[in-house]
């Protein structure tokens, strides 16, 4: 049988590309992104390289691929009320100009040599620190639970360092309404400028420090932090694909296609947060965060396929647990409904 | 607090003694390559596009922006219109953190 009607012919990359597979990584990293809020550039890199794209066309594919799918779950996020426009709009001020300074940093550096080994080992630190942050932040939690502790606005929390910096107030003092939160303005700037400076370092779209940067130093809902992180993702990503398209790094009818898969994807995804607990979201980004931590050490240490075998079947059980949260909540919730209607029209 | 805030200030002290020492041990500089679409097996709009990109990469860039977010909206709003009518209430939700 001819099977040459799977394979889409790349221009730029000069590669025939297995279609359908683009679809099915369009939308597993729809579902997860739209869930967790950030783009997971560290999720389809391996998975379009895989397909047969050389890394640097996967890279920059990939970042304009994430500004589309980003979109569409913003748009659904927003529907939520889940988007703080206000803090997203103060906070891509900082994450442009930092993505900036991180990427002149890394020319300079670049320009004394090699970098890529330091940088790969800077990305395990911050990530090995994020998820021992939403770990401990759990456990914290759970003993205050325990301990029988008044709840406050958000229920038991276990860090709490953004109340420490809610007490800066130099001006302007600004109320983002939708996040519930009152703050120096200065406070989004300087979080979004550090993770900009990160990202723009590690050559990530940010997203990934993001979200715990908004839950923890800002004090957002995890539920806010999620859409509000996917709006700027999507800003920065649609930065990153005018600059990569200028560099020749993207292959654009593979963009087209995968956001084909994403749309249905990140539509799953973000109403599954609807059915999440906040520190469910939490935990599960912290999981997956580890997973691409420990993919990075085997890539550092040469061991491509076990990194790409590790990235697949974290994308596969993530995808699957969102999946499962979003239909078991959307049928309990459809059943609800149909009760209170069969209520009414016997009463 | 304290103990965070030192911690993070040795590790970027650290860094910042390790990042150039590492990099001017490494060497070997990156070069820049000019890739170049092939417009030999693509037919119509695609054909456009990659001459697009081999004769005018700047506004290659501004289609490629333009596109994404058309693309991305058209698929939002279809998809969005689809769920409208699942049956799901999809304009609120309860922030509930455990």
């Amino acid at each position: 049988m001819d099977a040459s009607w799977l394979y889409m012919y790349m221009p730029i990359a000069g590669v025939d590309i297995f279609w359908p597979g683009l679809v099915l990584i369009g939308y597993s990293v729809g579902v997860i992104g739209g869930f967790f809020g950030m783009g997971g550039a560290w999720m389809v890199t391996p998975g379009l390289n895989i397909l047969g794209f050389p890394m640097a066309f996967a890279i920059g594919t990939d970042i304009a691929h994430i500004a589309g799918k980003s979109m569409i779950s913003t748009i659904r996020h927003s529907k939520f009320g889940n988007v703080d426009y206000k803090l997203g709009f103060i906070m891509v001020i900082g994450t442009m100009i930092g993505i900036e300074c991180g990427a002149q940093l890394v020319m300079w550096l670049e320009r004394l040599g090699q970098i890529g080994p330091v940088v790969r080992w800077v990305y395990v630190v911050f990530l090995l620190l994020i998820a021992v942050m939403v770990f401990s932040d759990y456990a914290k939690a759970r003993q205050k639970k325990k301990a029988g502790e008044v709840a406050g606005e958000k229920g038991v929390e276990g860090f709490t360092w953004y109340k420490t910096l809610h007490k800066i107030n130099i001006p302007p003092m600004m109320h983002f309404k939708t996040s519930g939160i009152y703050c120096s303005a200065w406070l989004p700037i300087s979080v979004s400028f550090t993770t900009g400076v990160l990202a723009g370092f590690l050559g990530i779209g940010g997203g990934l420090l993001r979200m715990p940067a908004l839950i923890y130093f800002i004090g957002t809902p995890t539920h806010v932090a999620v859409g509000t992180d996917l709006f700027e993702v999507m800003i920065s990503g649609l930065y990153g694909a005018f600059t990569y398209t200028l560099k020749g790094r993207i292959e654009l009818v593979a963009v087209f296609v995968m956001l084909t898969g994403a749309a249905i994807g990140a539509q799953i995804g973000t109403v599954a947060t609807k059915y999440a607990k906040g520190y469910g979201i939490r935990l599960a980004f912290g999981a997956a965060v580890l997973c691409c931590m420990i993919s990075i050490i085997l890539k550092q240490f040469k061991y491509e396929l076990p990194a790409a075998v590790l990235i697949l079947s974290t994308i596969g059980i993530i995808c699957i647990y969102i999946m499962i949260i979003m239909f078991k909540g959307a049928a309990n919730e459809l059943r609800e409904k149909k009760a209170r209607e069969a209520m009414a029209t016997k009463a | 607090m304290q103990r965070i805030y030192h911690w993070g200030k040795n590790l970027l002290m650290g860094l910042a003694i390790m990042l150039p020492a590492t990099a001017w041990a490494a060497g070997e500089k990156a070069t820049n390559i000019v890739v170049v679409a092939d417009t030999r097996r693509v037919t119509g709009i695609l054909k456009y596009f990659s001459d697009l990109y081999n004769t005018n990469v700047v506004m290659s860039a501004v289609w490629a922006v333009v596109l994404t977010v058309a693309i991305g909206c058209f698929l939002g709003f279809i998809m969005d219109f689809i769920m409208e009518r699942s049956g799901l209430d999809l304009h609120s939700r309860k922030i509930i953190e455990h």
